[in-house]
């Protein structure tokens, strides 16, 4: 059985983040890029399952300008076999991933699709539940805890959700999307660096798979959240009383 | 949980350790304090029941309640002194403290900066290893260099001593009172008092903590020159005392070299305005070099103008294994020739002190989980080109795979794996002092010679201590510790002097970056000739007759006494 995994670009999640001046996005330049966190887990499970022996060929997969090769790179050198890099020099919304994705599990055909739950740059939390609505397949999204069982080809996916844990059990093909507490991530070895230099990446655009990239959203604005003011202090219970009823108009 | 915002959600769960390091929160309250005092002298050991002024501590208890960030707050109930305080004597040349100079301080100061509260007393009397205690009765809390004036001027007409101290987290003692001696905190003064965005001159004032000073730089573009596991504590002014080393020293070079001025308090409380932003000003003797590495005892630096270097946008961090010490050393001149001007930091570290911060730091892990190395060195190369500084760094480590200079290694691939990786590197202090007591030398040695200390000490003391070495292998400079489960005197006395006789032979520094402090005030001889420390003798007479600052550290006691 084939495992894809998507893996994005993002800007590293350790780096502070600034507004443009001109309110239309983030700065992005001289910024350190890296594997979306939430990918890496998808790709440590996914290389997880094929060492246990139920699966036979991890792909990564990335969609984006021509850096993207860093990042199939990195996942490369963490263990996937092949990489496929889709370009396209537009913002990729959910919507436009999950199209190209379905063509691309059309062409690749693989047992499991695993994504990272969301990306940290927009935060959207879609592309999982698009693509397994385009495809018809099961999802289990969030997930804590994947067992695969080969005979009944099955996935049983422990899920994080408000009410606690529930556990789904999925009839494969079927798309998982990873929270941060399925597995802690390996590092890039040298060797597996070293390998990682004469695994394939094959390069697809939009065009060729027939999808329609144009976008149908428009950012307006980019702004940054209110800055928190700081506290103050209070010198008897009366005059916290008094900031609670007219400052705060809490009581 | 389904966390809308998965930054914060990330930076809450995947712990940032890297920049935490807060000393001050793992000592005690005083009531804990004391009661394990009462605890403590009721089983002393016969044997060490001689005319001494410390305590010998038989158990650790240490409840493991730590707080996510690495830090145990004031449930880690250790504390040990040890090693010299038993042997110096309080000068009879220092007055004692009076209610006259306490009011005295409080008219310059106000009553809010003359803290005689026993709790932060008991803090700050007691020095990061909790080695050392001091039995201070006023703590001084100046917020401008006028009033460090004012205070040094009333100390030296009243034979006051007093101890200069900043984050307090030094390693030699240098910090703490070792008596009553006044101690003039410079935390207060903490604020920036310039930035020339061109030429990355900085000025600010000496109770700036380094990591808040990282955190303005960074915002501007630029970074310190200099970087240690300390940084969420110390401060500027103790560092520039110390001429701190830390990790980037490689790169950038010591504080000899980065700092371009500095404004000093003296014994008498005249101020030297020192206070320059040249880069070059070859105008009569240039004092402010007297400054730093002293240690406080020459003058109280209150501002610093230091020259910060810019911040390059590739930054890239390797961990290797080596499978002994001649391959690190190789690995060391492969690595300043292949990658050159990009190096910036080049550590090294054994697998004991590896198992050590695995079994005892929360969070971090052997990334070479499967395989138990003998070293392993930590590399990080800075540039400004992301792709070519990548592509350089992975041709150097592959060849020196080829070459079999390398087990095996890891490249980190985003900025949080290479925090982990320094969090190793940079949490075996903290890892030292969680396993116990630890006897910590920090020694100079030319680099083929290194690592010979730490083997001889193994077989010096066999099972009675694990012996671990690691540091900047870049700089030739070895951090030799010695965990033992409490301070022994035997122990200690298969240690010294052999340490420093070892370190003499071979012409190397008994201290190459922490300083002399009082742990090593004797022992300066070990590496420096007698006319020099008589010159250095006769320059503290000079400059600070009545030798009221920091007393009983840095020269020998035989002549400051």
């Amino acid at each position: 059985m084939k495992i894809m995994v998507t893996v994005k670009r993002v800007i590293d999640y350790a780096v502070k983040i600034r507004v443009k001046p001109d309110k239309t996005g983030v700065v992005t330049q001289n910024v350190k890029m890296s594997m979306n966190p939430f990918c890496e887990i998808a790709l440590e499970e996914a290389l997880r399952i094929r060492e246990s022996g139920l699966a036979s060929e991890v792909v990564a997969v990335s969609m984006g300008p021509s850096q993207c090769v860093d990042t199939l790179r990195t996942g490369l050198a963490m263990g996937a076999d092949r990489g496929i890099h889709v370009e396209a020099n537009d913002s990729m919304y959910p919507l436009f991933v999950a199209k190209i994705l379905k063509k691309l599990v059309e062409i690749e055909k693989p047992g499991l699709l695993i994504l990272g739950k969301q990306a940290i740059d927009d935060d959207c939390n879609q592309t999982g539940q698009m693509v397994a609505g385009l495809l018809n397949w099961p999802q289990g999204t969030f997930a804590s805890k994947v067992v695969l069982d080969k005979e009944k080809q099955v996935a049983t996916v422990d899920r994080e959700v408000d009410d606690g844990i529930e556990t789904l059990c999925l009839n494969l093909p079927a798309v998982i999307t990873t929270d941060l507490r399925l597995n802690q991530p390996r590092y890039a070895t040298l060797p597996n660096i070293m390998k990682a230099k004469s695994k394939p990446i094959k390069k697809f655009t939009p065009k060729e798979l027939n999808v329609d990239i144009k976008p149908d959203l428009e950012i307006v604005e980019v702004t940054e959240p209110p800055k928190r003011k700081s506290g103050v202090l209070v010198s008897s219970v009366d005059e916290l009383i008094e900031k609670l009823k007219h400052e705060a108009n809490v009581i | 949980m389904i966390n809308r915002n998965s930054r914060n959600t990330l930076r809450f769960l995947t712990r940032f350790h890297h920049h935490q390091h807060n000393p001050s929160s793992q000592f005690t309250s005083k009531t804990v304090f004391d009661e394990n005092c009462k605890q403590l002298k009721r089983n002393v050991l016969p044997t060490e029941n001689k005319a001494f002024n410390f305590f010998n501590p038989l158990t650790n208890f240490f409840k493991n309640k730590q707080l996510g960030h690495g830090i145990s707050c004031g449930i880690l109930q250790k504390c040990y002194y040890g090693s010299m305080g038993g042997a110096v004597q309080r000068s009879s040349r220092f007055s004692e403290l009076n209610d006259d100079d306490v009011r005295y301080f409080e008219e310059i100061l106000g009553k809010k900066n003359v803290v005689q509260d026993e709790d932060k007393l008991s803090v700050a009397n007691i020095d990061w290893m909790h080695k050392y205690k001091g039995s201070s009765k006023l703590i001084l809390q100046p917020c401008n260099t006028d009033q460090v004036s004012q205070i040094l001027k009333y100390c030296n007409s009243r034979c006051l001593a007093v101890v200069p101290q900043g984050g307090n987290t030094g390693l030699v003692g240098g910090s703490v009172p070792v008596f009553d001696e006044v101690i003039v905190s410079l935390s207060s003064m903490n604020n920036i008092i310039s930035f020339d965005k061109v030429s990355g001159i900085l000025v600010c004032e000496a109770g700036c903590i380094l990591e808040n000073i990282m955190s303005f730089l960074d915002n501007e573009g630029f970074i310190m020159p200099l970087d240690l596991g300390a940084k969420g504590s110390c401060q500027i002014g103790g560092n520039v005392s110390t001429n701190a080393g830390g990790l980037r020293l490689v790169r950038y070079g010591s504080l000899h070299g980065n700092v371009l001025g500095v404004e000093a308090v003296l014994a008498n409380g005249t101020v030297l305005d020192m206070l320059k932003t040249l880069r070059k000003d070859n105008t009569g003797y240039d004092l402010k070099h007297l400054f730093i590495g002293s240690e406080g005892s020459l003058g109280i630096v209150t501002k610093v103008s230091i020259l910060t270097p810019p911040k390059l946008s590739s930054v890239n961090v390797a961990l290797l294994a080596c499978k002994d010490y001649s391959c690190c050393q190789k690995l060391l001149q492969e690595a300043k020739r292949k990658l050159g001007e990009i190096l910036s930091a080049f550590e090294f570290l054994d697998g004991q002190s590896m198992d050590l911060v695995t079994n005892h730091l929360e969070g971090a892990r052997n990334p070479f989980s499967t395989s138990h190395h003998n070293f392993y060195v930590l590399i990080e190369t800075t540039g400004s080109d992301e792709s070519s500084d990548k592509q350089k760094l992975e041709a150097f480590l592959l060849g020196s795979m080829e070459n079999e200079l390398i087990a095996d290694g890891v490249l980190a691939q985003d900025i949080n794996q290479a925090s982990t990786f320094w969090r190793i590197r940079e949490g075996i202090s903290e890892a030292l002092m969680k396993a116990g007591a630890v006897y910590k030398y920090d020694v100079s040695i030319p680099v083929e010679n290194l690592y010979n200390l730490v083997e001889e000490m193994r077989s010096r003391l066999g099972d009675a201590a694990n012996v671990i070495g690691y540091g900047h292998l870049g700089d030739g400079n070895l951090h030799l510790n010695v965990s033992v489960s409490q301070y022994d005197e035997k122990i200690l006395s298969q240690i010294e002097p052999f340490v420093y006789e070892w370190t003499s032979k071979k012409r190397g520094s008994i201290s190459a970056e922490h300083g002399v402090g009082l742990m090593k005030a004797n022992e300066i001889f070990y590496s420096q000739s007698h006319e020099t420390v008589q010159m250095m003798a006769s320059i503290k007479n000079l400059m600070d007759p009545n030798h009221i600052l920091n007393p009983y550290k840095v020269l020998p006691h035989s002549i400051t006494s």
